[in-house]
């Protein structure tokens, strides 16, 4: 079985009012190294076999119509998951442009 | 698909007796009620729609009610948008035919692109809830000509994504053209950009806003007013608006 993730961030010259609330919240916390938070969204598409370059060009297409808004965000990257993926750190393959 | 044509009742009787206004229901639409009694207290038939039937059964003007329809799941109005009903909006909204969006309606009508920008949490992150003074700036719409340019209206506002944002050279568009419907008058109230409540599309017969008209249509259940506590209808003119759009057509 094979996983395509999909990142998607506010534009960045869209105000990313939940980025400021959490930044707010870290020095609270003692996480005062922190001078800027911007939050996304990650998506994970599941196929029943392989990912083909066929299914990472739809998952593509899939980002763009339906998982981001081109007005207010950025596909920043649609990627092939490797086995290993669910730690931090995985993102295998470039970036893809929006 | 055209539904500008008038029905047999409304070419029968030269009012607005005739005239049918569909209200669409998604599944987390809110005010869809209030939306079909504000057409009711208007004069005109409302009709409910379904938002998986293809079919706007020839209503002469729809409305996208508010609410938080598909638990506002993605993005605000992003899966309603793929709604069947929706295909049909589109084209008939590309034929003429007046569309109001509503809050949740006005994201859904951004995210068909039948409106430029989009809807992005509120600057201050908290839900908002209160009655909101606007400045009418385009009386011209479908939805407004019973406005004067200027006018300042309350109604009531109540939203968690309400801030309306696009790039510069959108709003530069929006504001050149005369497309800015609604501004918020006094304080904005979630930071949309240039104070903007409500926008046209070049045509006039597709308006979106995020404050509600619908809860404004009768006296002793809308905004205080001059008139009295609860007593502003600000709201009703919407809807009396397309129905003269609607017969002068």
């Amino acid at each position: 079985m094979g996983r395509v993730v999909v990142e998607v961030m506010p534009k960045p010259e869209i105000l990313d009012p939940q980025g400021k609330a959490v930044v707010g919240a870290l020095p609270r916390l003692g996480f005062t190294q922190f001078s800027g938070v911007r939050q996304g969204k990650r998506f994970e598409l599941e196929v029943d076999g392989e990912v083909t370059p066929e299914i990472l060009a739809a998952a593509q297409e899939a980002a763009v119509t339906l998982l981001s808004n081109p007005v207010i965000e950025d596909v920043v990257s649609v990627t092939e998951a490797t086995e290993d993926a669910d730690v931090a750190g995985e993102a295998s393959g470039a970036p893809v442009g929006a | 698909m055209s539904a500008i044509e008038p029905t047999p009742a409304a070419t029968a009787v030269p009012g607005i007796e005739g005239a049918r206004i569909g209200v669409i229901t998604f599944p987390g639409t809110l005010d869809d009620r209030d939306a079909a009694r504000a057409v009711r207290l208007a004069g005109a038939e409302a009709v409910s729609l379904w938002h998986a039937d293809a079919s706007l059964q020839d209503v002469d003007a729809v409305v996208l009610p508010g609410g938080f329809s598909y638990g506002d799941y993605l993005r605000a109005g992003a899966i309603s948008r793929f709604a069947p009903a929706m295909a049909a909006v589109v084209d008939a909204a590309q034929g003429g035919m007046p569309v109001l969006g509503i809050c949740n309606g006005f994201q859904v009508l951004t995210e068909a692109h039948l409106l430029p920008g989009s809807m992005v949490k509120n600057d201050h992150l908290h839900f908002v809830c209160r009655e909101q003074s606007l400045i009418v700036e385009n009386a011209r719409t479908a939805w407004t000509n019973e406005f004067r340019r200027g006018q300042q209206i309350k109604i009531p506002l109540k939203n968690q994504d309400g801030q309306f944002v696009a790039d510069e050279r959108t709003l530069d568009e929006l504001e050149g053209e005369g497309r800015v419907v609604f501004r918020y008058d006094g304080w904005n109230p979630n930071g949309s950009r240039r104070d903007i409540a409500g926008i046209t599309n070049d045509r006039g017969n597709v308006v979106g806003l995020m404050p509600h008209p619908e809860h404004a249509v009768e006296s002793g259940f809308g905004p205080a007013s001059a008139e009295g506590p609860r007593a502003g209808v600000d709201g009703l003119t919407f809807f009396t608006s397309v129905l003269s759009s609607l017969v002068h057509a």
